[in-house]
């Protein structure tokens, strides 16, 4: 940890233990970290993740105590748990829906990552490992909606394992080793199974570094200035923001009990509510609302490019479009880390959301007509904005200047509200 | 054969989904929009009428169970709480012993299991065969047929589906199965209906495949003709006004037949949707005062730095 520790043991065994398994110090650090004092609520993100992360760790863990991966039975056993086991259809709609929640707070933090330039220097690291924890989840819940074995499970299964088969060279073999066998099968719902049970575990884990990163670089904040001055720019970690993330965690378990207990189907497909038929095809294979951005990519690359086929290319720009982010902390060439002081970038950033959000939209049309060329000009956008735009603002661009401070950029704020009355004020230094 | 077939779906899947071939998907047809139903068990507060679901049971065991099964649904569920014959205690005569609320000695489902239309098929028995017996509380509520083969043969090769999870598995839900059950029409003159194919707007078809050779062109209907809406199943309209005796004295007519059978279904989909809604008004509660006790300590923690 980057502060200087201030706990003391003060009874005998927290003495005796400080010098074996500094635990009570690691906790009590962790509880004093100095925290920036401006953070707003894009900030509580994090900890809704994690409070995301155990929920879906825990019901995940009984779920799995009732159901049975096996073709034949996988999907009655679902049903069993949603029937006969006392509050399984609690447990099974937590965690169906429960994975939603966690990508609709995933994607809120990244875009606040991006905005506030989370990523720059001396927090690369910090980002990337954020990187690595969105891949695998995208992972662990793909597998994970193949288990209820309805439909949509098995389509979905073959239509994006089937992905893998356009590498050249080794496609055909990873496709094989996917599915066990030669088509998605009992094998593939096995392996599947016990990878979606490891997985969250490997999430854990990164999610672990993702939190000594930022322990040891210390929380970006609003306004994108270092701390400069503990005492006045930042507060300790608690009770100050275990107070306001707890508060946001409720208020965003409101919206999650909302679904669960109102509306436990609408997040997905009618589909899957009819039991996996290799002989019957679904009149369209749509995927869970958060890879829509990304299925939307793979079916825009409709043309070959000299030796790459479309097939190949979509997959290329697919993965790409999230592989890109690992090396956008090198791509943003601009020093200045919040977007408040970037007028610029910021308008070619909410210009970004737009495009994601119309991805979204696009991944769930069918990909005939026009919006294949609407796809097409939003996956041109997506690109464009990391690998033009950025880079070129950071020469082109004026940023405004910079508070020095983050407590002058917290009075500066306020000292602006009592201004506000007095129209004859001079402008604050700006 | 069968590799053969799943080959050429996965192919037909990659085109449609990777080559964006337009033709693929443009195929699948449009139906109506069904119409849309105040339920009883609507909203927030919803809850199952038990009078629907019993005579919804009985247009079920009447009508439906001839061609469609119930599989996920035992007689037990039929006498749990929020079920369509839960007693909360017993009708007179019966000794304080007993207890009519657990869904095993409720007499009314005793009686339904034991008398029901078909049999259980048990064993195999000490000289090593299966045999039928009638049913009891604790068995899933037998189908029509014993395999899909069977099923298949009995409906003109079209496999009536079980209908357990029906209003759960279908866009539009429970809107949309009452729609399809009272929504049978002649078919428009444009198309050419099989033998054994009954025409309504609400299924989800496509009656391009259907249209009479002297309308189409190109693949296209010709000037001023349009594909109608909806599609072709293999079921007959099922209810007719008056083929169901009620005993409570609701109307007898198709469309009260449906809506009973479409409430009896989203309860048999979804058997615990009333104490789900009633934990989730508690949880709503429980958790709005916690955000209000929380932003209150957040002022309070918070009120030397601002």
């Amino acid at each position: 940890m980057s502060h200087v520790s201030t706990y003391k043991p003060s009874t005998g065994i927290e003495k005796w233990l400080d010098k074996r398994l500094p635990i009570v110090r690691f906790g009590a650090d962790f509880m004093e970290f100095p925290t920036p004092k401006n953070l707003n609520y894009w900030w509580t993100f994090g900890a809704i993740l994690a409070v995301c992360l155990v929920i879906q760790i825990l019901t995940g863990v009984i779920l799995a105590m009732h159901y049975t991966p096996h073709t034949s039975m996988a999907f009655d056993s679902v049903e069993h748990i949603m029937r006969d086991v006392n509050y399984g259809w609690l447990l099974r709609y937590v965690h169906a829906n429960g994975a939603s929640m966690f990508f609709i707070a995933v994607y809120i933090h990244m875009f606040r990552g991006l905005y506030y330039g989370s990523y720059k220097e001396p927090r690369e690291v910090v980002w990337m490992l954020g990187v690595v924890i969105y891949l695998l989840m995208m992972a662990t819940a793909f597998m994970g909606y193949v288990l209820p074995w309805g439909q949509m499970s098995y389509w979905g299964a073959t239509v994006i394992t089937n992905l893998f088969s356009a590498i050249p060279v080794v496609g055909e073999s990873i496709r094989t080793l996917l599915w066990g066998g030669f088509s998605v099968d009992n094998p593939t719902l096995n392996r599947f199974f016990s990878l979606h049970y490891l997985l969250p575990f490997a999430i854990f884990g990164v999610v672990a570094l993702h939190i000594w990163a930022f322990h040891t670089s210390g929380n970006n904040n609003p306004a994108g200035v270092e701390i400069k001055d503990v005492k006045k720019d930042a507060v300790p970690f608690h009770p100050y923001y275990t107070v306001k993330d707890g508060f946001a965690i409720v208020v965003f378990l409101i919206l999650f009990a909302a679904f669960v207990f109102f509306n436990p189907n609408s997040l997905g497909h009618a589909d899957n509510y009819i039991e996996a038929n290799p002989l019957s095809t679904p009149a369209s294979i749509v995927p869970e609302w958060y890879y829509l951005p990304f299925y939307a990519i793979l079916r825009a690359i409709t043309f070959d490019i000299g030796p790459i086929s479309s097939k190949l290319g979509g997959v290329i720009a697919m993965f790409g479009s999230i592989l890109i982010l690992f090396v956008l902390p090198w791509l943003d060439t601009s020093k200045v880390r919040s977007m408040r002081y970037r007028p610029v970038a910021r308008m070619w950033f909410f210009l970004f959301v737009i495009a994601c959000l119309a991805l979204g939209w696009l991944g769930g049309k069918p990909a005939e007509g026009s919006y294949v060329m609407y796809a097409q000009i939003a996956t041109a956008y997506y690109f464009g904005f990391f690998l033009i735009i950025l880079p070129l603002l950071g020469i082109l661009e004026t940023p405004k200047p910079l508070p020095r401070s983050i407590s002058e950029s917290v009075l500066h704020k306020s000292a602006k509200v009592e201004t506000s009355a007095a129209p004859g004020a001079p402008a604050a230094a700006e | 054969m069968k590799a053969m077939n799943i080959t050429k779906t996965l192919i037909a899947v990659l085109a449609a989904g990777l080559a964006c071939n337009t033709a693929a998907l443009a195929a699948s047809g449009k139906s109506k929009h069904p119409h849309e139903q105040h339920w009883h068990f609507s909203g927030p507060f919803g809850t199952f009428d038990q009078n629907a679901l019993q005579r919804g049971y009985q247009v079920y065991e009447t009508v439906c169970s001839n061609c469609h099964s119930l599989d996920l649904v035992a007689f037990r569920n039929l006498g749990q709480k929020g079920g369509p014959f839960h007693l909360d205690a017993c009708p007179a005569g019966f000794p304080d012993t007993v207890d009519c609320s657990n869904p095993n000695d409720n007499p009314v489902v005793k009686a339904l299991a034991d008398k029901y239309k078909y049999q259980v098929t048990d064993g195999p028995d000490d000289s090593g065969d299966m045999f039928q017996r009638a049913a009891v509380p604790s068995d899933r509520i037998p189908g029509p047929y014993a395999n899909e083969q069977l099923a298949r043969l009995a409906n003109n090769n079209a496999l009536p589906p079980d209908l357990s999870l029906i209003t759960k598995a279908r866009h539009g839900g429970p809107d949309y199965i009452y729609s399809l059950l009272t929504g049978y029409e002649d078919a428009p003159s444009t198309v050419e209906i099989g033998v054994g194919q009954h025409y309504n707007p609400y299924f989800h078809g496509d009656m391009a495949q259907a249209m009479k050779p002297e309308y189409m062109h190109d693949g296209h209907p010709v000037e001023g003709v349009s594909v109608p809406l909806g599609g072709v199943l293999a079921m007959a309209p099922p209810l007719a006004d008056g083929i169901i005796e009620y005993g409570d004295g609701s109307p007898q007519t198709v469309e009260q037949y449906a809506k009973d059978v479409t409430e009896f279904l989203m309860w048999a989909a979804e058997p615990k949707m009333e104490s789900r809604k009633a934990l989730g008004v508690m949880s709503i509660i429980y958790l709005v005062i916690l955000a209000g006790i929380l932003y209150w300590s957040y002022r309070k923690i918070w009120a030397d730095q601002h």
